[in-house]
């Protein structure tokens, strides 16, 4: 039987599993949430050719909450969780949900060598400055004079500067988007996802419990006033000098994306089991 | 900042207002269908106003309201996402809890989506309007947008409706000055006529909050901070 009714298109509900949320009211990560399941609907993406793939933290909270495929991997390791993903299923869009201390602490080295690799991933990570799960120590880009329980004084260090990072180790694609404006960042990763290559998001996400100046933030993002360029260089010289706080897609390159190489080698599931067969 | 200090703005009262529950917006599918008709005139003219929607899109800001059919888009938009807004925080509330308050965001949410329906039905749109995205708005968001930092979960009725009285004064003055600004005679009209029942809805929650009890000064102590004391 053929049908010539056409279905309806998907909506960022359908996305949306059955599982509320538990973050502290106020989080910025609802929005973000928001902002993956817009995304996925502005493409179109079917909920079973998604696998949102996370490590721990309250951002990693995140694919349980999709009705797509979900990882709830190890901490500091979505990316390397991701990258085999990928590889191994080049048919899915795979996405990555990480936070500030997930991502550039714990999983730092996996960072650097995922935007260097240039796997075909989109990471998003969910930036508060601090580690809220765990009751608000400092993390790699909280400020040095940010005083807290564990750090009295400040921690006295240098921020980590993680798009400068990502540009310096060959992401493909570097944006930075704000949580309260979930619409716009809905539309940073639906170009994440539909950049090839490594893209890189990293989204300013108030975390309203440890840090309830971040509520300010609302006031201090704008647009970027410039457009994206495909030269690094300049891109890393904006970055250095701004203050964090422009929003947009801040760089689009043309690397290819990384494949694996084929050979002789054994690429299929069953080739290593024959190997491991007694 | 100290830990202390953290702590105490952590706490700070929730200052932005809310919304009453049903009563509010019954007259809008009025202006919907006032606006519906030069509506449709409208649409031929939407070609021609593309490059200008897609100059400020690349921008990242919102296009002008050009037309009666432009306008009815932000229309909708504005409701399905004050909408989502207010379901978000019900889910929020439930999950802390807070039980009353989350009945309350969650009856503010069908409300608005129950005009969103309407303006749908009304303008013979099969699906909505609005990209997949959402809207691109002049601020961040939508003006009846609830701004999501501003929960608490121990936040009191009175607390929420705070909120919705802030969305519908910005959803009163983003129309009020449409009316103002805009050269095409249905977008006035139905700028103004939407400006009229946003002020209304204003005067409803407003009376609401008068018969709401005021939360006592310390309505945000908690036995068990989530901010550890030091």
């Amino acid at each position: 039987m053929t049908s010539s009714a056409t279905a309806a298109p998907l909506t960022a509900q359908a996305y949306k599993s059955d599982y509320k949320p538990i973050w502290c009211p106020g989080c910025g990560d609802y929005s973000v949430l928001s902002s993956f399941t817009k995304a996925f609907a502005l493409l179109q993406l079917q909920p079973e050719n998604v696998a949102v793939v996370s490590g721990i933290g309250c951002s990693s909270r995140i694919p349980a909450y999709t009705n797509c495929y979900g990882f709830h991997g190890v901490h500091g390791r979505s990316l390397a969780a991701a990258a085999g993903l990928k590889l191994a299923r080049p048919d899915l869009t795979v996405v990555v949900a990480s936070g500030d201390g997930d991502g550039y602490s714990i999983g730092g080295n996996h960072f650097l060598h995922a935007c260097r690799r240039n796997v075909d991933l989109t990471y998003v990570v969910m930036d508060n400055h601090v580690y809220g799960m765990t009751k608000g120590q400092p993390s790699p880009t909280t400020e040095p004079e940010w005083e807290s329980k564990l750090s009295p004084e400040g921690t006295g260090l240098r921020e980590f500067n993680p798009l400068v990072v990502a540009l310096a180790a060959g992401a493909n694609f570097v944006a930075r988007g704000f949580a309260g404006d979930p619409n716009g960042t809905a539309e940073l990763i639906a170009q994440g996802i539909k950049a090839p290559g490594f893209s890189f998001i990293e989204i300013l996400s108030p975390c309203v419990t440890f840090r309830p100046e971040q509520r300010e933030w609302k006031n201090m993002v704008r647009p970027s006033s410039v457009p994206s360029t495909d030269d690094a260089a300049r891109a890393a010289r904006r970055l250095m000098s701004d203050d964090g706080m422009n929003i947009g897609v801040l760089y689009k390159g043309d690397r290819k994306p990384y494949q694996p190489p084929v050979g002789k080698g054994k690429h299929r599931p069953s080739d290593l089991e024959a190997e491991f067969a007694i | 900042m100290s830990t202390k200090s953290t702590k105490k703005s952590a706490k700070k009262p929730v200052k932005k207002s809310s919304k009453p529950v049903s009563k509010v917006r019954t007259k809008k599918a009025k202006s919907v269908v006032a606006a519906k008709k030069p509506a449709k005139r409208a649409v031929a003219k939407k070609a021609v106003k593309a490059p200008q929607r897609a100059a400020a899109k690349a921008k990242g800001k919102a296009a002008p309201i050009s037309s009666t059919a432009e306008f009815m888009v932000h229309a909708y938009a504005m409701e399905t996402e004050a909408a989502e807004r207010y379901a978000e925080f019900a889910d929020a509330m439930e999950t802390h809890n807070n039980l009353e308050v989350a009945e309350l965001f969650r009856k503010l949410s069908r409300i608005e989506q129950r005009h969103a329906d309407q303006i749908l039905e009304q303008m013979g749109w099969k699906q909505s309007p609005v990209s997949a995205a959402g809207y691109r708005w002049e601020g961040i968001e939508g003006p009846e947008t609830a701004d999501p930092t501003e929960l608490h979960y121990l936040m009191q009725p009175y607390h929420a409706l705070q909120i919705a009285l802030l969305n519908e004064k910005r959803a009163r003055d983003f129309f009020a000055n449409l009316a103002k600004v805009t050269k095409d005679k249905g977008v006035k009209a139905g700028a103004l006529e939407m400006r009229e029942e946003e002020e209304e809805h204003v005067h409803l929650i407003e009376g609401w909050l008068k018969r709401t009890p005021k939360p006592d000064a310390n309505w945000q102590t908690d036995q068990d901070p989530p901010v550890l004391a030091d």
